[in-house]
């Protein structure tokens, strides 16, 4: 049975590593600012007795004053998953870092996260519109995308 | 033997022109070759029916059944059909190159029934050099086939004509070897004088020899296993991409018009032609045709296709050996029997012939695997 | 003397009778060694992500069964139970009965389309795949028992299911489970020691075990490659814990291993229906749920094993009648990542093979 590992107990390994990393200590899944994304998931998949190499998925959410990014990592051998998230206060060019050099499964999912939703990745080889074609304007996944126009 | 006789109209015309000329031998010649070329067309139109039909019941399906009863007309339809549709030519095409490439591949394949048996000396021309005469001309097929692939200028009609060709010169080689045990055990390259020396069909002495003769046959007129130049399922339809209307028409006769060739020789040569018992003799060698084809039918609806290395190997690394060995052997019967085999000969030879392909299938390589891609950028 | 050749751009373009829908890959070819692929899709791309968000919950499930279309009871299932995680909803034990089964004729029905298909690729003229669709189309008729559908079901609800089994249903799946177990047999007769099927499949498309966990795949792509991974044993959802049967692993992760997966997976089903079909209890088989429903605020993400790989469908809720965001992890998608690696040194005709040996949907990979 997979085990979702406790999302306080998380927070406070990585808040014991990189201190700047985490806000606060809750329940939910660990909030990460955005620069130390890449320094977290690192040490989330290389440490032993973690050792998440299996990335479930990357989404987005809009909530409107802020992106929300959600990833889902599991470990093959300890059969354990985490789920974390970022936050992008900047709605007129979101940015955060790349997974891509960690699990070569982000390439697409990012690609299309940057395409439905507009957020940048930094770091990401190939940063083109995926399921739309190249021209289009406009990222429709987010709330304020009006769907009649 | 003495086969019994047979009406004026169809008797044989020696070659060399006899005092009779022009007459007799020109009326001779016009009707025959009449003949011929209805026969190969009526013959082709069965087949296309045999092979749909069988294909569907192979299929676990039926098959045309509409068009008349059990769908016997089928072929018919397609042929009006496809000579109704529209003829287009690629604005870019060399037009001289384009028009005559069906042509180019059609004349050959009619030109191969002048020499094939239909019964005791009926056939156009009796060539005392009949079965080279034979393989000549059906390596003619493949210039059609490249002019077709260059006159359309499309890269990929280019592609599927040249590796075409490449598969057709591989293919010439174990083909023509195995013929010649045939030929060194009935004495003559003449096809009336092989299917007289028949008293038991020379399958049953020639096991190795039919076997390669009729898998390099297939290759040659591109027949699933081998039909990777027409494969729906890949690139594109292959050197006649750009070919619609009656050229179409005449590209798709040739495709059965080979089978149909390669089944008149096979029969010819292994199964003893227009020899049988009680039924007229063009009667029994119709028969085996639709026999051999009803195999490559069946061949091409079982097994999946092979690539275009794989298909390369299998031409040089295992027919060609086996055609050479087969040569080698023959020869060594035909010198230690030179008044004909004895029967108890044909258990040895089956055994030997499967004793080689076990020994060879395992002993190759069949195509190159992944090629090592350096990095572009 | 070398002769100066050049690659070719070559476009294996969306309308094309062998990729399996509408996908496009450029290739950089030299001669006929592939050096370079591209993927492009997006040409079925429908935005049903966003139309969740205006749809209620039980309105979404038609549109769960457009996403991967040789698989719908599938997706119903993996959106049906995310929405069950996120409302605290439980289901009575007939309707889980029913789930399993439906899944798993799910299962056998996507593997036939998918070895069918591969051996189309590979040139066999359409006989197996043929031979294969006749228990397909029993599969279909079960179905069209239940819910008057042949492909896109929209069977299952938040809650079970809206209408019982019929009766004549549970000895036809007992019947049509014995004569796919036979039927299996066959296929191997015909198609396991094929020699051109092999020299063809074996050791072509490697994807090696470390790429395909790094990538994300999933499925019998991932099992392949030598990764014994199955949510159904290793995070088992509604009641698989019950049931016995094996993983089935490749070891090399060509082609000629995913298909021997598929393969033994559709035994393992057989395998797993048996023992559902006779433990089938009575009862109802849906808890209420109304129509508009407002499940609590907050998010679940839940995820199921399909044909094709994890689906897995992550919700987040603000109390609406409407899903806030739906996001679908779709297998396909992810599964398509290592394709140029698989393909880089082979030639034309392998690139079909290892493409249809994936085994992906359109309908998924494009939402």
């Amino acid at each position: 049975m997979t085990v979702a590992l406790s999302a306080r107990k998380i927070s406070e390994q990585i808040k014991a590593r990189f201190p700047e990393a985490i806000a606060e200590v809750t329940d939910q899944p660990p909030v990460l600012r955005g620069e130390s994304l890449f320094a977290v998931a690192e040490y989330l998949k290389s440490s032993p007795e973690l050792a998440f190499d299996y990335l479930n998925y990357i989404t987005a959410v809009d909530y409107f004053d802020y992106f929300e990014l959600v990833y889902q990592l599991t470990s093959l051998t300890h059969n354990h998953t985490v789920t974390f998230k970022t936050r992008c206060y900047d709605r007129g060019k979101p940015t955060v870092p790349s997974v891509v050099r960690l699990w070569r499964g982000a390439d697409f999912q990012e690609r299309e996260v940057y395409d439905l939703m507009g957020i940048n990745f930094e770091g990401h080889p190939n940063l083109k519109r995926i399921v739309l074609w190249d021209g289009f304007n406009g990222h429709p996944l987010r709330k304020d995308y009006l769907t009649q126009q | 033997m003495t086969a019994p006789a047979l009406s004026r109209q169809l008797s044989a015309v020696s070659f060399e022109l006899s005092s009779d000329w022009p007459g007799n031998f020109w009326l001779h010649w016009i009707i025959f070759s009449v003949i011929l070329i209805v026969f190969v067309l009526v013959m082709v139109l069965a087949f296309v029916y045999i092979e749909r039909r069988g294909a569907g019941r192979i299929q676990a399906r039926i098959g045309p059944n509409r068009v008349g009863p059990f769908g016997v007309l089928q072929p018919i339809a397609d042929a009006v059909k496809v000579m109704l549709k529209e003829d287009i030519v690629p604005f870019t095409a060399d037009k001289i190159v384009h028009f005559l490439a069906p042509i180019v591949s059609f004349a050959p394949l009619v030109m191969i029934f002048a020499v094939v048996p239909f019964g005791n000396g009926v056939l156009l021309v009796d060539l005392n050099t009949g079965i080279l005469y034979v393989v000549a001309i059906a390596s003619l097929t493949s210039v059609g086939v490249l002019m077709a692939g260059w006159g359309s200028s499309n890269k990929y009609s280019l592609l599927g004509a040249m590796r075409d060709v490449a598969s057709v010169v591989s293919y010439e080689i174990p083909m023509v070897l195995s013929v010649l045990g045939v030929v060194m055990m009935a004495g003559s390259l003449s096809l009336a004088q092989i299917v007289q020396s028949q008293n038991i069909p020379f399958i049953f002495f020639q096991p190795l020899g039919s076997l390669v003769f009729f898998i390099a046959g297939c290759a040659e007129i591109n027949r699933s296993p081998f039909d990777l130049l027409e494969a729906d399922s890949e690139l594109t339809a292959g050197f006649h991409t750009e070919y619609s209307g009656m050229k179409f028409a005449l590209f798709y006769l040739v495709e059965y018009g080979e089978a149909l060739a390669l089944s008149a020789v096979i029969s010819t040569l292994f199964l003893s032609g227009w020899r049988g018992p009680i039924l007229p003799p063009w009667l029994w060698l119709v028969g085996k045709i639709v026999v051999i084809f009803f195999v490559m039918v069946w061949t091409r609806m079982t097994l999946p296709r092979a690539r275009i290395d794989q298909l390369m190997a299998v031409a040089w690394k295992f027919l060609f050996p086996l055609a050479i060995l087969n040569f080698l052997i023959t020869g060594v019967e035909v010198l230690a029997w030179p008044n004909g085999l004895p029967w108890p000969l044909i258990f040895v030879n089956f055994a030997i012939a499967g004793l080689l392909i076990l020994a060879f299938s395992r002993r190759y390589k069949v195509g190159w695997g992944r090629v090592e891609v350096r990095e572009l950028r | 003397m070398t002769l100066k050749t050049e690659p070719f751009v070559l476009n294996i373009g969306p309308v094309h009778p062998s990729t399996h829908g509408v996908f496009r890959m450029r290739a950089t070819l030299d001669g006929e060694v592939i050096i370079d692929l591209e993927p492009v899709f997006g040409y079925l791309h429908r935005g049903i992500e966003k139309l969740a968000e205006e749809r209620t919950f039980t309105g979404f499930i038609p549109l769960t069964d457009r996403l991967d279309y040789m698989a719908s009871m599938s997706n119903n299932l993996g959106y049906v139970l995310a929405v069950e995680k996120l409302a605290g909803i439980k289901v009575p034990e007939r309707a889980e009965y029913m789930r399993v089964i439906l899944a798993e004729f799910q299962r056998i029905a996507s593997h036939l389309v998918a070895v069918g298909a591969f051996f189309n690729d590979c040139g066999a003229f359409f006989t197996p795949f043929i031979y294969m669709f006749r228990e397909r189309e029993k599969i279909y008729d079960l179905f069209e028992m239940l819910s008057g559908q042949r492909v896109l079901y929209n069977y299952m609800r938040v809650g079970g299911f809206n209408q019982d089994m019929p009766d004549e249903f549970l000895p036809a799946a007992r019947t049509l489970v014995n004569q796919i177990r036979h039927r299996l047999d066959e296929y191997d007769t015909l198609l396991l020691e094929n020699e051109i099927a092999i020299a063809r499949s074996k050791g072509v498309g490697i994807l090696p075990k470390e790429l395909a966990i790094s990538v994300g795949a999933s499925g019998p792509v991932l099992r392949a490659s030598g990764v014994k991974w199955d949510l159904r044993k290793a995070d088992p959802y509604s009641i698989y814990d019950r049931f016995e049967f094996d993983v089935p692993t490749g070891t090399a992760g060509d082609c000629y291993d995913r298909w021997r997966v598929r393969v033994a997976e559709m035994r393992q089903s057989v395998r797993i229906l048996d023992q559902a079909l006779k433990q089938v209890p009575g009862g109802p088989v849906k808890t209420y749920v109304p129509q508009f429903f407002h499940p609590p605020v907050g998010e679940a993400y839940a995820h199921i094993e399909a044909p094709k790989g994890e689906l897995g469908f992550y919700l987040v809720s603000d109390g609406s009648i409407a899903p806030y965001r739906c996001h679908i992890r779709a297998p396909s998608f992810i599964n398509l990542t290592a394709l140029k690696e698989m393909v880089v040194g082979w030639k034309m005709q392998d690139l079909i093979i290892i493409f249809g040996s994936i085994d992906i949907t359109m309908g998924e990979v494009d939402r």
